[in-house]
């Protein structure tokens, strides 16, 4: 996936996020650290320049959330920044690549510690499967299938596929 | 993945924190690395619901042999908002006092599966020996003269928070400097942070020797008043001092007390601290310690966001045991 398939992936999901949404009263976008975050940035400028209209668009840290803390080494990357409260509002997830779907069952409990969203929905670049949980997502960017020893780089150039670093 | 994935490198081995060395071997590194959890932390404290499943699972027991109220509650506090469960031991009711040696004790806390034990002591060594012995992260939380390492973290947090990098930064540290575990634990984060460090107090107050301590001396504490960005202040510890070191509190405040005329003399911006329970009226005067530079309350808030932050390092973040972040 080039960045020029990728811009327009990006734009295809922002139309569609309006179109679920019969605009975008309401909508927050939350990225999530780190993947998330270039892709919740560039969503909120295609909206803007699609139905002029600024988003709200804030990030969430899972590391406090994750079920494998002391399994494995986890430390947060940044500070969550959630804008105003989340209580009734819709809020669109934003993450670079789907795959256990562990991250997200994390980010949605972390969401829930800042209010009651009235819905979530998920936006993700890269759908690669293997999910380990009933977690989909409402918005995709590309299905990638992909070997779940394979490894998914997604960043301003496009995304790569290679070997996971052993 | 940068900033976590170094983490491991720096720590090493992290498993207890008994003294501000533990966070080498680059101190100034391990500090950092606290204190942008701590940033994390606070965001969580100011939530309406202040708690995280960070330790879900996990025990912590305090274990405090001395009599503390701000500092046993500030990690008790921190414990609960990770969702750790806390146990309270409290050596006045306990079988201590029926005899029971110190051994013994740990191996029974022990014995009831617990990951942290954070222990006061009186007698400096303490932590360190129940380190020995025990199989969970041991956390100093005062140890006779020793040193207290989370307070001089939620100082540091504290500093940088109000004044920015403390690279360059004087600080005078005023008091009883010979029977201080804080000042202990201060003097070597603010000069591993590369603050420089200034001790004022009269000669008996401080320690029979300080070769080797990285800091410069006074007695005179209006000369060094104006040139400093903190002027941190130790509380006179009565029930430490069995020998008449100064002749009356009265006089310790005429020459070493910041009065409101002293603390006229501090620059606009400097900031003055001091890690509680305060005597006012004796190392500080009252109207002093709600000066607007005052920030003493802002050290116990940041107290409870900094253990939350030592906590998760030794417990949760997997930092501890030498782990690869990328794993």
């Amino acid at each position: 996936m080039s960045a020029e398939d990728m811009q327009r992936a990006t734009w295809r999901m922002a139309h569609e996020i309006i179109e679920r949404n019969h605009g975008l009263d309401d909508v927050v976008l939350i990225g999530l650290q780190t993947g998330g975050i270039p892709l919740a940035a560039r969503l909120a400028e295609a909206l803007a320049k699609i139905e002029g209209v600024e988003v709200p668009t804030g990030c969430v840290d899972v590391a406090f959330y994750r079920d494998d803390i002391g399994l494995r080494p986890v430390l947060p990357e940044a500070v969550t920044d959630i804008p105003g409260d989340l209580n009734g509002r819709t809020v669109v997830l934003v993450d670079d690549v789907l795959f256990t779907g562990r991250t997200i069952r994390a980010a949605l409990d972390a969401l829930i510690d800042h209010g009651r969203a009235r819905q979530v929905q998920l936006a993700v670049m890269i759908d690669r499967g293997h999910r380990e949980l009933p977690i989909r997502p409402d918005f995709v960017g590309k299905n990638l299938p992909t070997r779940r020893d394979e490894a998914v780089d997604v960043n301003d150039e496009g995304v790569d596929l290679g070997e996971m670093v052993k | 993945m940068s900033r976590a994935a170094s983490a491991s490198n720096r720590h090493g081995d992290l498993r207890n924190l008994l003294s501000i060395a533990d966070l080498g071997p680059d101190i100034a590194a391990g500090i950092d690395e606290v204190m942008t959890l701590a940033d994390s932390f606070v965001e969580v404290s100011e939530r309406a619901n202040p708690k995280v499943p960070a330790l879900r699972g996990r025990t912590v027991v305090s274990l405090f042999f001395e009599d503390s109220t701000r500092t046993r509650l500030s990690f008790e506090t921190a414990a609960k908002r990770l969702s750790a469960d806390v146990m309270n031991f409290s050596v006045n009711t306990s079988s201590v006092k029926k005899g029971e040696s110190l051994r013994d004790t740990i191996e029974t806390i022990e014995a009831m599966g617990v990951d942290a034990i954070v222990v006061r002591h009186a007698s400096a060594g303490v932590p360190r020996q129940i380190a020995q012995w025990a199989t969970s992260a041991v956390i100093n939380a005062g140890d006779g003269w020793h040193e207290h390492p989370t307070q001089a973290l939620l100082d540091c947090y504290t500093i940088r928070q109000r004044l920015g990098d403390l690279a360059g930064r004087h600080i005078a540290i005023v008091g009883d400097i010979k029977h201080s575990r804080v000042a202990r634990s201060n003097i070597a984060a603010f000069t591993a942070l590369g603050a420089e460090v200034t001790v004022v107090a009269p000669p008996t107050l401080l320690p029979p020797s300080l070769e080797g301590w990285p800091v410069k001396v006074s007695h005179d504490l209006d000369a060094v008043l104006p040139t400093v960005d903190v002027c941190y202040l130790l509380r006179m510890q009565r029930e430490r001092m069995h020998e008449a070191l100064i002749p009356s509190l009265r006089e310790y405040t005429a020459l070493f007390g910041l009065t409101e005329a002293r603390a006229s003399k501090l620059a606009d911006h400097a900031l003055i601290m001091h890690p509680g329970p305060m005597n006012r009226g004796v190392e500080i005067a009252a109207q002093v310690a709600d000066h607007p530079n005052a920030v003493i309350i802002d050290q116990v808030r940041n107290g409870v966001a900094v253990r939350m932050a030592v906590l998760f390092l030794l417990l949760g973040s997997g930092t501890a045991w030498g782990g690869d972040l990328d794993a």
